[in-house]
Parts: C-alpha cells; structure tokens; sequence
C-alpha cells in the first residue's frame, strides 16, 4: 500500500456554507494536480465550528442532498474526508465525517464523544454517534475518529484491532495555554498524544486541525502524519491556511509491528470481561445504601 | 507563569487582522491613556495592521497628568501611528455645570464613558472598529467602568493578566517611561490602582491565575500559603462585579428569548 495524502487545514467561515464549498473545490482540484490519492478537511469543514443554534440551519441529510453533488464530482479520482452537520432521517443532527471515494460517500463517522465543558457545548446541539467502524478503502481499512474522539484512548484501540493501519483525525481544536515555550499548550497535547498512540498502536495517524478564528477563539493549525514508530513525517509549520502532502507506505507498518508487537498480543477477552465486571459493579447499587 | 512572548504576539496580531476583516473593517481607533495596557493594544495593532490603519486618540480631562499626555505622544512618535487630542473636559464639566461637588467616582464613570463617547463616534468617522484594552485583572475584578472603558468592539489583552501585559510591553519594547511607571486610572489626582484596590497585581495575578485558570479549590489556595483575607476579598470583588461581565438581565417569558436561549455568535455570518 501506498498513500500520498492531502492535509487541506483550511479556514472555514462561520455560517457561510457557499463559501465554504467553493473552498473545498478549489482544494480538492490542487490536492489532485499534486498527485495526492486523499485530502483530509478539518472537523465541520463545511460550516465552522461554533454553530450553536446554526446547526439545524446548515444540516444536510447525505440521502437526500443534491448540494454536495459538485464535490463528490470532484472526488471520482482522488478520495476525500470532509467535516458537515448531518441530519438523520428521524432529525437528529451530528458532528460527522464522510469518506468520499468514486464520486460517492462510501462511510460516514458520527463524532461519539461531545466535548460539553469550559469554552465547549456540543451535546447541546448535536447527538452522540453510536457506533465505530473502520471504512474499507484501496490503502486498507482505514479509521476516521472527530477530535475529542482521540482524547478517549479506547477509540483508537479498537481501530487498531479492526484492522486500521491509518487512523485519520480531523478536527477544529482551539489553542489554549500560553505559558512555557514552543506553541500552545493544547497543540503540544495533540502532538504528545499522537505521537504516543502511533507508537501504542503501530498505525499512521493523519491529524488535520482548521485555522482561522470565530469570536475570539483561535484555531492554530497544527495538522501531521505521525508514522507507526511515533515520529512526525509531515507536519504544518502554518498556524494559518495551509495544505500539506506525505506519503504512507504499509512497509512502514509492517517494520513497526515487527519491532514492536503489542497489537498480536493483545488480549481482548481479558479487557472485554474485566470491562464486564466493572461496568456491572458501578451499575449495583452499594448494598449499604 | 512564563509567557510565550512569540507566541502571544503572533495570535493576538492574527486575531486583530481576522475579526477586524471578517467583520469588512480595515482600521481601528484606540484610546491611548499613557498607560500600560493601551500601549500595548495600540502596538499590537501597528504591527498587524500597519501605522495608517491605526487612529490614537488622546481623552485628557483638566486634571489628567501631563505625564500621562507625554507617555501617549511617546507611543505615538514610536508607532507613527495617526492621532490627535480631544478634551473631554468640555462634555464632563458640560453635564456636571455648576455641581461642582460630585464625587471623584461620579465623575470618575462619566469620563469614562465620554471617552466611550468619543471613540465609538470617531469609530463611525474612520471607518473602523474600537479597539479594546482592559486586561483579564480589571475584567475579573471589576476594575473598569460598565460602558465606559469597558466598551469595545475587539479587545485583544482580554485574556492577559496585568503582569502579562507588562511582560508582553517589555517584549514589545514600549517606551520606557511607561513600563516604570505605578498603574493608575488617572481619573483623580494621585490616584493609584494599587493603593485602590489594596494589593499588588503581582499578588493578585498568582491568586487569579491559580483560582481561574488552574481551578484550585478555596481550601487549596490557603493551603498552598494565600491569605484567608486577601483570598476573601478578592473572590467577592470577582463575584460582585459579574454583572459588569454580562449584558442586562432580561426577564424570560416566551419560550426563546434573546439572553437565554438564542444561542449565535458574535461572528454569525462573518
């Protein structure tokens, strides 16, 4: 397998969904004179990030949605993920992801974790995602996770064990943390926690973040490729609108399981009964009571 | 606590450029006391926006210092930036007339807010947005006057304590004079922010950054050695003075109301 990717860390406008779109065109058409095989967008990609009462103006149900069409024109020889608002059939709306390959949306990825403290309210407005699934492309199963999805080490773990040699992340991660050297204290995070849950999982993780700002919160970029063995290949050195190209190779995995095995010997019945047995204690009430 | 000088420069002068061009405004206008904190604002706003963006207006009143006028003019022939002077004793006096006998605070707010006035009309003459300059110290404590030099339209210091201000303007390399000189409003002679509010913003700025950005319980702050009093006092002037950090309380009857439950931001549709 390999794999020349596309990371597009773009600005999205707030609310502005045709803007957004030809923003997405634009990208995906340089993505693909460049010989990329996928470009990656950041979460909500096509309608910003703090939506609140915005998001069931700007939801699209795939199903029935002649206005993502042109773009999944331009995706017949080069693959894309995207972030949207989508709206189920029985109207409830969530933070996902698309996979578009052959001019079609082959897999959509609900975000499962709702970040909803501090600055963040997003079960406020958008569903749970309730399921987790790799989607089948040409470079092997592949993985999508939503930002604070990555932030829940168990979605990455069963990724892995479903067969995910890449693991992409998109996301619209604000900066915070000013205090010390280097970036902000946040962007340092992602790039600890990737490069350590490559290395925990031997898989590639593609990590897009946006740029751009809404109402004083600051988006700084940051978007990598983190190899199986936990260093970066490709990274933005822009806090601003960017885009970004790595190749991924399977030997690259290969060479990392072979070093590093911890995926064959991992022992899933032993987590899945001592999960058993944890969640059925915190769910009996404690006899004294 | 050490600031990532760069890095702060980098995201405020990118923040001033995109709210102010997602909004469809080029300049800014500022109201340059000879302080720290507006000095500060208007070199971040030089040097993202380039001097001829950037409008200083000086507001002294008859009994502002001179000092505060030359440390203003020092920014100024530093930045190049445009500017001029407008008295607001003539709109101060004018209101007050022959009530003479009014209370420092009284008069303290209306200056305030004619230099509110003055920015938001010279806003409209320019073209261009106020730019704000109070700092997350006087915001958290209250230290400010309520549509007065409260009132902004993008205020990029908002989220720095005082003593960062001070770290960034020694980065910046404001004029000297100013970076040496005690805090003050200047709103009455001899009239110090420290002595006002009873403690230093080097101390007040650990107990803040503990409290509101690291989230130490009450009980943590008197065991990691802050005083009992001094934690007292403070955490009432935050919790007195939060109504300065809202818009007005609306009484809610319908089923979505524009305080409550009418959720857009600021930058909705920019």
């Amino acid at each position: 397998m390999h794999l020349s990717v596309g990371l597009a860390q773009i600005s999205p406008r707030l609310g502005l969904f045709p803007e957004n779109f030809q923003l997405h065109l634009e990208r995906i058409h340089q993505a693909r004179d460049a010989g990329a095989d996928l470009v990656i967008f950041p979460e909500l990609s096509l309608t910003g990030y703090i939506l609140q009462d915005l998001v069931s103006d700007l939801a699209i149900n795939p199903a029935d949605s002649i206005h993502l069409q042109p773009l999944l024109d331009e995706c017949r020889e080069i693959d894309c993920i995207f972030g949207f608002v989508e709206e189920s059939d029985d109207f409830k709306y969530y933070n996902s992801a698309a996979y578009v390959s052959k001019g079609r949306i082959q897999h959509i990825h609900r975000k499962l974790y709702l970040p909803t403290y501090g600055m963040f309210d997003e079960m406020r407005f958008f569903a749970m995602g309730e399921k987790l699934r790799t989607v089948k492309t040409v470079f092997g199963p592949l993985g999508l996770l939503i930002c604070e999805d990555l932030w829940h080490p168990s979605t990455l773990f069963l990724h892995a064990q479903d067969g995910a040699g890449i693991v992409v992340t998109i996301s619209s991660s604000p900066g915070r943390g000013i205090r010390g050297d280097k970036s902000f204290q946040t962007s340092q995070g992602w790039e600890s926690l990737l490069k350590t849950m490559s290395q925990f999982y031997t898989v590639y993780n593609i990590y897009v973040n946006r740029a751009g700002t809404e109402d004083g919160a600051y988006f700084p970029g940051g978007s990598m490729v983190v190899d199986p063995n936990g260093e970066i290949v490709s990274q933005s050195t822009s806090s601003g609108d960017d885009l970004i190209f790595a190749e991924l190779d399977s030997a690259e995995i290969r060479r990392a399981r072979l070093q590093t095995p911890v995926l064959r010997d991992e022992r899933l019945e032993l987590t899945l009964r001592e999960l058993t047995r944890i969640i059925s204690q915190r769910s009996n009430f404690d006899k004294n009571d | 606590m050490r600031l990532n000088c760069p890095l702060v420069v980098k995201v405020l002068e990118h923040f001033i450029r995109d709210e102010l061009r997602k909004s469809g405004f080029e300049k800014i206008v500022v109201g340059l006391s000879g302080g720290i904190d507006s000095a500060v604002s208007c070199f971040l706003a030089a040097r993202s926006l380039g001097a001829s963006n950037v409008y200083a207006v000086m507001m002294p009143y008859q009994t502002s210092s001179q000092e505060s006028l030359s440390d203003a003019n020092a920014v100024v022939e530093t930045l190049q930036v445009n500017n001029e002077m407008i008295e607001i004793t003539p709109i101060v006096d004018g209101y007050f007339g022959s009530r003479a006998k009014s209370k420092h605070l009284r008069r303290g707010n209306v200056m305030a807010r004619a230099r509110m006035i003055v920015l938001f009309d010279k806003s409209m003459q320019y073209e261009a947005l106020v730019l704000g300059t109070s700092n997350k110290t006087e915001l958290l404590l209250g230290y400010g006057t309520l549509y007065g030099d409260m009132a902004s339209a993008i205020n990029p210091i908002g989220d720095l304590y005082k003593t960062d201000v001070f770290t960034l303007a020694r980065y910046l390399k404001v004029p000297k004079s100013i970076l040496d000189k005690k805090p003050t409003a200047d709103l009455w002679e001899g009239q110090s922010d420290e002595d006002e509010l009873g403690f230093t913003y080097a101390a007040v700025d650990k107990l803040l950054h503990e409290l509101i950005d690291q989230r130490f319980s009450h009980q943590a702050l008197l065991q990691r050695g802050f005083n009992k009093d001094f934690v007292n006092k403070v955490l009432n002037k935050i919790r007195n003075s939060q109504f300065k950090r809202r818009g007005p309380v609306i009484c809610k009857v319908s089923p979505r109301s524009v305080n409550h439950d009418f959720h857009y931001l600021r930058d909705w549709g920019m």
